[in-house]
């Protein structure tokens, strides 16, 4: 038996190393694996309750954060790929202005 | 743990992007020993595999290098780094020094597909639905982000005449 507090920790820890991540990186591919991070810190939490109660319904929320997280990883990195290719950088302190 | 340290620490895009595969590698472990099996697999074959696939692509498409510091992330370094810790720390404090938190077991697999599938087909067949609608957009933005410029348009000019 495993106290439900460690998991939920566990998850706020790595909430705000993805937060933490997001401030501070500057590379806008490593600040895109930090929204990941953020994601997963949250279905940690979603899967620790849903074992405390035994409630299937909170696995069937993490299966559709990870369905939106998938799209989202796809149009995110088209954007990034769309953006490299007129900026040729891919450090976001450059990129400031919508159109060239 | 020590795998999201590193993807705070590490300059290279890859090497966090390797050390965020740990991450999601440890967190299906976690899911099996909660007794989410089907999460397991899911999370492993999703974002250890598919997700990951696209960022190393990505990383190596790109041919991302070292990143350079400014004078931006230095203030935000200032700024979230001593701000994050204080959130972490209240709120760690807060949920070990709760008194009625129940403990969970670990170990027994009651997450089986066949009740997944149940709920899933059921009680959320709708949002289900929408999100294979979410899915198929997503698809076509990405393709229409990713195609090169001169290529589409050309194809719309073929379309025009």
């Amino acid at each position: 038996m495993v106290p439900l507090s460690y998991y939920l920790v566990l998850s706020g820890i790595l909430f705000a190393c993805g937060v933490l991540g997001f401030l501070i990186k500057r590379n806008i591919i490593t600040i895109f694996m930090s929204i990941e991070l953020m994601l997963n810190g949250v279905n940690l939490s979603f899967v620790a309750f849903a074992a405390r109660w035994h409630a299937l319904s909170g696995q069937v929320f993490v299966f559709f954060v990870m369905v939106v997280a998938a799209a989202e990883t796809a149009v995110g990195l088209a954007i990034i790929i769309a953006v490299y290719r007129t900026r040729e950088t891919l450090n976001v302190d450059q990129v400031n202005l919508l159109k060239l | 743990m020590a795998g999201a340290v590193n993807l705070l620490v590490q300059s290279h895009p890859i090497n966090s992007a390797l050390s965020l595969i740990v991450v999601m590698g440890s967190l299906a472990a976690e899911y099996l020993l909660l007794g989410a099996e089907f999460l397991a697999a899911v999370q492993v074959i999703v974002y250890a595999g598919a997700i990951m696939v696209l960022f190393v692509i990505t990383i190596m498409l790109l041919n991302a290098g070292k990143e350079e510091r400014s004078q931006g992330s230095r203030v935000a370094t200032l700024l979230g780094v001593p701000g994050v810790l204080i959130g972490g720390v209240l709120v760690a404090w807060t949920l070990l020094h709760r008194s009625d938190m129940q403990s969970v077991p670990i170990g027994a697999l009651w997450g089986d597909p066949k009740g997944i599938a149940r709920l899933l087909f059921h009680d959320f067949l709708l949002p289900f639905e929408v999100t294979s609608v979410l899915i198929l957009i997503a698809i076509m933005g990405a393709v229409v982000l990713a195609s090169r410029p001169e290529v589409a348009a050309r194809g719309a000019r073929k379309d025009g005449k």
